[in-house]
């Protein structure tokens, strides 16, 4: 009945697990009391779970990334402490925990921290920023979102009921294969990527759809801003490199539930096939999660340089160069395992070629500040913190793409510290430069500078604290993922690693006093005219919060700064003549309840409750059926009621609010003719 | 927030970060032996140079990216007035051509080197000496290495040892998960993988003994499965395969399977012989051939632990 479900699996044997355990259910239950005591279950399920509607699916991932960001840092952490003390002693953590939490740590950074991160802001900004009603499939969006929190849960879940995986996010089998690692982790690894991956695919697929179609008259592919290309880019990397995964992930699922050959040791399986299919698509996962920030940093560069964005020609063609050559370099994750030199030099000289357009963009953002008005914002203050710091993190992994290099440093901490040196600039200060400057749009209102600032401070000194040891340590020949170890001369490098995790965990509890701080003076700053920091690009021309349809008018696009353009055109913030009735998606509860049941065939696949994953997926079938004969799933809003919306909006705004467009007037040996004055 | 408040905090968290550097620093320790920095033999060496020449070739773009970002970010900070804006100027050919074109060479230049070095430093290539190579068989078990001398007939476990005037060729595989043999003094590394045969070559300078580990994550016991590699001179050598022959028992087909078992920080052991074709028979196991057993010990290796 329960499969292999028994009481076994509540983890009463030790205090580190049953701590977890306690932890995430507690959290479960408070979240549950707190939601039930503001008797906000009917506001959440109405206008939340259920809302199709871009902006608010948008902010669910978003929250859904912090949350698991709290989780993904304890692991951090507790990999940190147990390290800084193991030595020549087992520490706290006996190695079956260290195992699963540097693979949930992992799995859960990558999978359910920075992709839903990244396409929360994909979703709240990218529709706005191409003068669109909505994204091209609204329905689909909202199965997307649920999907990928259903992995998340599923993830979240294995500390309450069994264990996580020991393999490590990567998973390479044999390990991960049934023989050497029978219990549930690895099938809970295996599912919470197959149930996010295909909503990740979906997404990927929404995006390429609305970019490609949904764009205003006048936007151009050469005039769309850098964030919307950067996102058509990775919308394409994510439809061709996650069937990939999935395809892998079903493969090894084969593998150890139906007692398949495809990885295992003996009977014709070959584990590098997995390699090379995992990293096939994980290669271009790494682009997946830089480029959309590299798309924030663009336009935050150009708003707080208050200048026009520098070589914008070339910054698009070093996107589309990157994402071309992501899908041709993943060799370069196993040059150990024993390729032929030319092999491995024809893919370490691919992998060095795509630090030329890597490099370019950093060059181009640098002249967008050349001649500029630099202003500090938090957005602005991540970004200089990034450019700096990416570019150490871009030599050394010019330095692993070295094959010779790369057999002395492959799976040492050196790597380590190399890819964090990647991600934590290049991607996670990217989300939190799009977090500050975006966050008005999607509130209302602006966020704290003073502890944005501060949270900047703690998060890369943290970095250099906890990631720059981690170097000297590849030298020193420490391998990653080791619970102990017997060699003192680390012990003073992992002390400071950890102190750097501390200043780190500081960094986000300055993050979570931004958000309290802000949320309760909202009141004085707010962002009536929906254009706070005068900005350049489409998204400013909409109200804070944007109305459900963003855009009464459609907007017609002259310029690359296609707002910017409109206020010093003077055409900005006007009323139209005549609204028109607009058409929208009506909110559905078929995503989380699809969402559930994904959740629930997931689950029953771990723990073999056949009867359960067979009836949760034929009433998946049942819902998309459902949704397929749904011919009503539009609503209209009328002209009338379009044209309240507008006017309380326009109404609200005094010239007073509104940006001096005469601060634009160049100073200096490049001065030309005046600009036209107040918009 | 204002500039000079902005950068009134700059100053203190510089001051911060430089007193926890110096925490670093103060330390400083270990880093004489680090065996990548300091390594013992021709390859290791080469590899490292080969890291710190790519890493000076990349300071000719990186330096002046972090420069010239820092100094844009000072002399373009919305406070100087007197700096010249000029917020319509976003292109410039001779701009666009020169950071297009310089990190364009650098890679040129690097690619070169990557083509060079890759295939001198093949670790399947045999290492130029007047002496023969030393040929050991290494496998990977849970959670030690097995290595075998097919020249002299003997085994261990857990330490390897060798002429240290000699290149060092090993063969390599697993009968286990995945794992990547490296002694990081020594040169770089490689996997082992069951049913599949890799090779290293390496060479040490002189007598030494040297760490070397699986670097694979591969369970439980990965953090002790590291052992310790003697490069001998001759006399040593020959004392310690006196040693070895006869201290050691003999590793037969049952005792192979004895020692397959799981195990963690197993002690060095030694093995006066060992089963004929042990490794090939090993390699066998995983091969997708069926058939007769050419030898009861065939059998036994091949069906006893899968
Ligand atoms: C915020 C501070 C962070 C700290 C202190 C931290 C710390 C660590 C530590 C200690 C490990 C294990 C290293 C080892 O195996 O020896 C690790 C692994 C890893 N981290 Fe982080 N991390 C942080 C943030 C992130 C972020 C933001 C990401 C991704 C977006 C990330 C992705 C990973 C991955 C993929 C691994 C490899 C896991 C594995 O070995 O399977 N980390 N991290
Ligand atoms: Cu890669």
């Amino acid at each position: 009945m329960l499969g292999r479900l028994t009481i076994e699996a509540i983890p009463l044997y030790s205090w580190v697990a049953m701590g977890g355990a306690a932890v995430t259910v507690g959290g479960g239950i408070a979240v549950f009391l707190l939601i039930t005591y503001l008797r906000a279950w009917k506001v959440l399920w109405t206008d939340w779970l259920t809302s199709l509607d871009h902006k608010k699916i948008g902010i669910m991932y978003v929250v859904l990334a912090l949350v698991m960001l709290v989780r993904g840092f304890i692991d951090a952490l507790m990999m940190r402490a147990q390290q800084a003390i193991a030595l020549n002693n087992e520490g706290y953590l006996p190695p079956e925990h260290f195992e699963q939490i540097f693979s949930s740590h992992g799995t859960i950074m990558i999978f359910f921290v920075a992709m839903p991160f990244l396409t929360g802001l994909i979703n709240i900004i990218v529709p706005q920023q191409i003068g669109a009603r909505d994204v091209a499939f609204p329905f689909l969006n909202s199965v997307s979102l649920f999907l990928t929190a259903a992995g998340a849960g599923l993830v979240l879940i294995s500390l309450a009921i069994g264990k996580f995986s020991t393999a490590g996010w990567t998973g390479y089998p044999p390990y991960s294969g049934i023989d050497y690692n029978p219990g549930v982790g690895v099938d809970y690894w295996l599912w919470a990527l197959i149930v996010s991956g295909v909503g990740s695919t979906a997404s990927g697929i929404n995006f390429i759809v609305t970019i490609v179609k949904n764009r205003c008259p006048g936007m151009t592919y050469m005039r769309m801003p850098m964030f919307t290309w950067t996102t058509l880019c990775i919308s394409i990397l994510i439809a061709f490199a996650f069937p990939a995964l999935t395809v892998v992930a079903a493969q090894l699922a084969l593998d150890r539930t139906l007692g398949f050959h495809f990885f295992t040791n003996g009977d014709g399986g070959n584990m590098m096939l997995f390699a090379n299919l995992l990293w096939i698509w994980g290669h271009p996962e790494v682009y997946i999660l830089i480029l959309p920030a590299f798309g924030i940093f663009s336009e935050v560069v150009a708003t707080f340089s208050r200048k026009r964005l520098f070589g914008y020609k070339s910054l698009v063609y070093a996107t589309a160069c990157i994402a071309i050559l992501s899908f041709t370099v993943w060799l370069h994750h196993f040059f150990t395992m024993g390729s032929s030199a030319n092999v491995n030099a024809v893919f370490g000289i691919a992998t060095m070629i795509i630090a030329v357009p890597t490099g370019v963009k950093i060059f181009d953002w640098m002249f967008t500040m050349y001649r500029g008005r630099i202003e500090f914002h938090p957005s602005m203050v991540f970004t200089i913190g990034f450019m700096v710091t990416f570019v150490i993190g871009g030599v050394t992994g010019v330095l692993l793409a070295l094959p010779p290099a790369d057999y002395l440093m492959h799976n040492s901490t050196f790597l380590v510290a190399h890819f964090h040196n990647m991600l934590i600039p290049g991607a996670l200060f990217g989300y939190f430069a799009g977090l500050n400057y975006w966050f008005p749009k999607a509130f209302g209102f602006k966020l704290d500078a003073k502890w944005g600032i501060r949270s900047f401070w703690f998060w890369i000194i943290g970095f250099y604290l906890a990631f720059m040891p981690l170097y000297v340590l590849g030298f020193m020949g420490m391998s990653r993922r080791m619970e102990h170890y017997a060699d003192p001369n680390w012990q003073p490098y992992l002390i400071v690693a950890a102190l750097g995790a501390v200043c780190v965990l500081l960094g986000i509890v300055c993050i979570a006093i931004q958000l309290y701080v802000s949320a309760k003076n909202w009141g004085s700053a707010r962002d009536l005219t929906g254009d706070p920091w005068n900005g350049r690009t489409l998204e400013w021309a909409t109200a804070s919060p944007a109305a459900p349809y963003n855009f009464a008018i459609v907007p017609t696009v002259r310029d690359i700064d296609a707002f910017h353009d409109m206020k010093l055109g003077g055409t900005a913030y006007q009323p139209a003549a005549a609204y028109e009735d607009i058409v929208m998606p009506k909110s559905s509860g078929l995503g989380p309840v699809l969402g559930a049941l994904s959740f629930a065939l997931g689950f029953a696949m771990v723990w073999y409750i056949w009867w359960l994953a067979a009836l949760a997926f034929v009433l998946a079938l049942v819902c998309v059926g459902i949704r397929a004969c749904d011919d009503e799933s539009e609503f209209i809003i009328p002209a009338a009621e379009v044209a309240r919306i507008e006017g309380a909006h326009l109404g609200q705004i005094t010239s007073a609010d509104m940006h001096d467009m005469r601060d634009f007037q160049p100073v200096g040996p490049a001065s030309g003719a005046p600009l036209p004055g107040r918009a | 927030m204002n500039i000079p408040q902005f950068f009134r905090l700059t100053v203190k968290r510089i001051w911060i970060a430089g007193v926890l550097g110096m925490c670093l620093l103060l330390p400083g320790c270990g880093l004489s032996d680090a065996p990548v920095l300091h390594p013992k033999g021709p390859i290791a060496l080469a590899e490292r140079d080969l890291l710190f020449t790519a890493f000076w070739i990349m300071m000719i773009v990186a330096i002046p990216a972090i420069v010239l970002t820092l100094f844009f970010v000072w002399r373009y900070r919305s406070g100087s007035k007197k700096a010249a804006y000029a917020p319509e100027w976003d292109s410039s050919w001779k701009v666009e051509t020169v950071v297009w074109l310089v990190p364009a060479a650098i890679i040129v230049v690097l690619g070169t080197l990557v083509w060079q070095s890759t295939h001198k430093l093949d670790p399947y290539r045999e290492i130029a000496s007047d002496k023969p190579a030393f040929k050991v068989q290494a496998i990977a078990l849970d959670w030690k290495w097995l290595f075998l001398y097919p020249e002299l007939g003997v085994a261990s476990v857990n330490e390897l040892s060798f002429p240290a005037d000699r290149p060092l060729s090993i063969e390599i595989t697993s009968d286990t998960v995945m794992n990547s043999l490296m002694i990081p003094a020594l040169g770089g590394q490689i996997y082992a993988m069951a049913g599949m045969r890799s090779e290293l070559n390496l060479l040490a300078d002189d007598p030494g003994v040297f760490m070397g580990r699986n670097t694979m994550y591969s369970g439980d016991g990965f953090p002790d499965q590291h052992f310790k590699a003697h490069a001998m001179s001759e006399a040593d050598f020959t004392a310690w395969k006196a040693k070895v022959s006869g201290e050691g028992t003999s590793l037969d087909a049952e005792t192979y399977l004895e020692l397959h078992k799981q195990s963690i920080a197993n002690p060095v052991a030694y093995y006066s012989s060992f089963e004929t074709d042990l490794f090939k028979l090993i390699l066998r196991k995983y091969a997708p051939i069926v058939g007769p057993y050419e030898s009861e010990a065939a059998e036994l290796i091949c069906r006893g632990a899968a």
